[in-house]
């Protein structure tokens, strides 16, 4: 697999500091699973961040921090233990962890809701508010619904691939679109394609029969 | 003050020799690279904290109370911050500790420095106290991520001289990109709450974490 189009530097760089959004770190994350360049960047600013704790003026513990540090020890469950994975004969999942344990499970397991247009979603839970999280299924060779943004929008690709403003997206792949982009994706033909999607305003969608359902199916 | 002398004897404690538990290859590794190591002005000033953390990963109490000494004010301060009192800031630094000791044995001086890992476990507590949520994670043992390179011996000396040369580059970085990224890791400020901060424009606060993570990330690459 070969990765084309990563986060940029200042999202990585937000994910490691921890101030991202829970949605678009959920999309990092997986990222960095698919992409070890990224997962590399992602070390290096938490290494910024261990400097920079390294480098903070102490601030005194209270007098009997050791003894009640370890009373805590003895107080916390015992951590389980780690198993190594079985990979011999399993399948490989398609979603990558953390997507896996957002969604639900791998992708035979997902239960896709009707976007219109032959295109399917499924919302993942990610804390209050926006910004939001979605696994997209457009069908092979079809359009997702035209649509503009208010804001940010982030679409990773899980499955198959798509075309958009004559640029490819193949699995692993991140497209970055702001406010300003009117934008029309196509999925390539041979295979459905499965984004995760997230964005921190509603979409607008377009089309007529789009319009027409957006305030029903909440997007 | 901790005794500097005191510290990196607690590396060759014969218990670590006795370690046969699965899963922790890279600890073996580390004692052979430990023996093999000149010592440099650099080990001189600070202990070498990697080989601390894994005498705690073998329950080295002494090597804990060391590692708390140092860490646990720095972690402290870093958990005082808006919205956060002493008693608050306290408790964090002493469950951050807390979970060091119990993870311990996860820590892979492969990967990262000891001040890294510490670090993220310190910001993952703060984003559950204050936010209420998670910090999604990648799984190193799921099936379907794609694996790191292989490690090499000289893994473990780079993640310790790299910790060394961020702190000299954020020394050096111009003090607009370093109050930046500061603020970001710090004050856990969002990037339209830093440009709030220091009434500046959010796209010359994106291109200052840029520049100065560039600038950081060069100098690792340049020494390589
Ligand atoms: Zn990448």
């Amino acid at each position: 697999m070969s990765i084309q189009h990563h986060p940029d530097d200042e999202l990585l760089v937000s994910y490691a500091s921890g101030e991202l959004p829970e949605a678009w770190s959920v999309l990092v994350a997986t990222h960095t699973a698919l992409c070890t360049d990224c997962r590399g960047k992602v070390r290096a600013a938490e290494a910024v961040g261990g400097a920079l704790v390294s480098d903070a003026a102490p601030v005194e513990m209270d007098a009997g921090a050791f003894e009640a540090t370890m009373a805590r020890v003895a107080a916390q469950p015992d951590e389980p233990a780690v198993t190594p994975v079985t990979t011999v004969g399993v399948a490989k999942p398609v979603l990558p962890q953390p997507l896996r344990d957002y969604a639900g499970g791998d992708l035979n397991s997902l239960k896709w809701r009707r976007l219109g247009h032959g295109a399917y979603h499924v919302p993942l839970v990610t804390g209050r508010g926006a910004p939001t999280a979605r696994l997209i299924r457009i069908p092979a060779g079809r359009p997702v619904p035209e649509h503009g943004h208010n804001g940010l929008e982030l679409t990773m690709v899980l499955q198959g691939s798509f075309v958009d403003g004559g640029t490819r997206f193949g699995a692993g792949d991140v497209e970055i679109a702001d406010s300003d982009l009117e934008h029309q994706p196509m999925a390539e033909p041979g295979q459905d394609c499965i984004c995760l999607a997230v964005t921190d305003a509603p979409l607008r969608f377009r089309g007529a029969f789009a319009r027409m359902v957006q305030p029903f199916i909440g997007i | 003050m901790i005794s500097t002398l005191a510290i990196p004897r607690v590396s060759v404690t014969p218990a670590r020799r006795d370690s046969s538990r699965a899963g922790r290859p890279y600890h073996r590794k580390r004692l052979e690279v430990l023996q093999n190591e000149e010592p440099s002005s650099q080990n001189d000033k600070q202990p070498d904290w990697s080989a601390v953390l894994c005498a705690v990963a073998e329950q080295d109490r002494a090597a804990f109370s060391a590692l708390f000494a140092h860490f646990a004010p720095r972690v402290k301060s870093y958990m005082l911050r808006l919205g956060s009192d002493n008693t608050h800031a306290e408790e964090l630094a002493q469950e951050a500790l807390a979970t060091v000791w119990r993870k311990a044995d996860r820590y892979d001086p492969s990967r990262a420095a000891a001040s890294t890992w510490i670090f993220t476990i310190a910001r993952n507590l703060r984003i559950d106290a204050f936010r209420r949520r998670n910090h999604p994670e990648l799984d190193p043992n799921d099936p379907a991520l794609v694996p790191d390179q292989p490690v090499s011996a000289d893994t473990v000396v780079e993640q310790k001289q790299d910790a060394v040369r961020i702190r000299e580059a954020l020394a050096e970085l111009p003090e607009e990109q370093r109050e930046v990224l500061k603020l970001s890791f710090f004050d856990d400020q969002t990037h339209t709450e830093i440009s709030e901060t220091l009434g500046i424009p959010l796209g010359t606060v994106k291109s200052r974490i840029r520049l100065g993570f560039g600038r950081i990330r060069t100098t690792l690459e340049d020494e390589e």
